[in-house]
């Protein structure tokens, strides 16, 4: 049986690691190369890597990154930020990432997703989607959660995967930062939509958040979160050992 | 030296990493001379079969790497260089492997239940169904990480399975030949451990 994935999320700018609670005030936490590798010795089950960089040189230093990190990670590793062509899918395959999500650069061109998995396999192709309720509706937002555009969001994804994304990272921007729990609403709307795993983004705040996603929501396959594990607020370790007394798949 | 062989598909990167992690002397190349040359032969992979095999082809290694192999090399594809290894499949019509190992490559959707999704993505344990060089330093439930929407149906040379709704081939094994259906590169520790007892082995 495929096991339940927990994945720490590392937004990276200029070569460093942060963190910001509800998308503000970052606050730089570690060395990229160094928390991956600690992440991959303890348990971790993918990473993801978002690029927040801004300038060009901050880009350069975030693939040289990559590929340092890639030498030492043996897991699957998944990146995003600033994904717009399929030269940035190519880019950045070439440095040691498995997958690569995309967000605002699909937002702008959906035909990207379809290129991108011609090109490189559903696989490879992941769709991050930043949600929030507008007017009791479930909203996207482009540009880091800044920008509300007019899509809605299950029907959103919907067509992400139907153009060939064979993986959703859903973020509720509702629940990010506030540690009160995944949003398990929104997540239940979107993984009943879909048939390619769902991975939960946004609002972990201790071990019985993770128990309770996947205690509730069977079709989600995977736990994402930032600051609770790069604080060590929660043990993947002791996370993992929860999970499997909970009697959820998990690899230990 | 490990051989692994480029012949323009997928990303060679991690698979190469992973075999200096464990400090195998290792090579990418797309040349006949270095195949027949090396120890070990690496069969890598990602894709569409059809494109893979043509790929292949007219690279002109195709002959050489099944050459090296019969002559007893050992040979580990990996993933859609594991589904290679097999006389045919059935992605997208029906196409010819290099027939190493008999058996064909068929989708999952034909042995797991619909409401499975698919591709069959994450980690997964491995069964061992028969003891094998390859897994001499692992065991049977350890996790090792899968993305594929093809399974080898074969009958003789199974030696781990994993389950999905049905047990799909997880690593075949015949003589000097091994294939993996998941990423030993990608599955953490126990892969490592898989790619250190592959470059252990002699071959025939």
């Amino acid at each position: 049986m495929i096991t339940k994935r927990i994945i720490p999320c590392l937004d990276v700018r200029d070569g460093r690691v942060v963190k910001g609670v509800n998308f503000e005030n970052l606050a730089d936490v570690s060395s990229p190369v160094e928390l991956a590798k600690f992440y991959s010795d303890n348990g971790a089950d993918e990473l993801v890597f978002y690029d927040i960089t801004a300038s060009a040189e901050g880009r350069a230093l975030f693939t040289d990154i990559l590929r340092e990190t890639a030498k030492s990670v043996f897991i699957p590793l998944t990146v995003g930020g600033g994904i717009n062509t399929t030269d940035d899918f190519d880019r950045v395959l070439k440095c040691g990432a498995d997958k690569v999500s995309v967000n605002s650069g699909a937002i702008r061109n959906p035909n990207l997703i379809y290129e991108a998995a011609k090109l490189y396999g559903n696989q490879c192709v992941v769709i991050s989607a930043d949600v929030a309720r507008v007017d009791g509706k479930y909203r996207v937002f482009a540009k880091g959660g800044r920008e509300a555009t007019d899509l809605e969001a299950v029907e959103w994804i919907k067509r992400c995967v139907d153009l060939g994304a064979g993986e959703v990272v859903l973020n509720s921007i509702d629940t990010d930062g506030v540690k009160g729990g995944f949003d398990i609403e929104m997540l239940d709307a979107v993984s009943n939509a879909v048939n390619v795993p769902v991975i939960a983004s946004g609002g972990a705040g201790k071990i019985s958040d993770f128990i309770t996603l996947f205690n509730t929501l069977p079709r989600v396959d995977a736990g994402l979160a930032a600051s609770i594990f790069h604080f060590g607020e929660v043990k993947i370790s002791d996370l993992k050992a929860e999970m499997a007394r909970a009697g959820i798949p998990t690899r230990i | 030296m490990v051989a692994i062989v480029d012949y323009g598909v997928g990303n060679l990167f991690s698979l190469k990493a992973s075999f200096g992690e464990i400090g195998a002397d290792v090579t990418v190349t797309s040349d006949a001379e270095v195949i027949k040359s090396a120890s070990h032969i690496l069969l890598p992979g990602v894709g569409a079969f059809s494109d893979a095999a043509k790929k292949l082809y007219d690279s002109g290694l195709w002959d050489a790497v099944k050459d090296e192999v019969n002559r007893g090399k050992p040979i580990l594809g990996i993933c859609l260089g594991m589904q290679l290894l097999f006389e045919k499949s059935f992605e997208y019509g029906e196409h010819e492997g290099l027939g190493l190992i008999k058996g064909e490559i068929r989708p999952i959707s034909e042995v797991i239940p619909k409401d499975l999704k698919i591709p069959h993505i994450g980690w997964n344990a491995l069964s061992i169904t028969r003891p094998c060089d390859i897994f001499k330093n692992i065991k049977s439930g350890d996790c090792v990480y899968f993305v594929h929407s093809y399974y080898a149906k074969t009958d003789d040379a199974v030696v781990a399975t994993a389950e999905y709704g049905a047990a799909l081939t997880a690593a075949v094994a015949r003589g000097n030949i091994y294939g993996c259906q998941f990423h030993p590169e990608k599955s953490g520790k126990t892969g490592l451990a898989i790619l250190s007892a592959f470059c252990e082995t002699e071959g025939i």
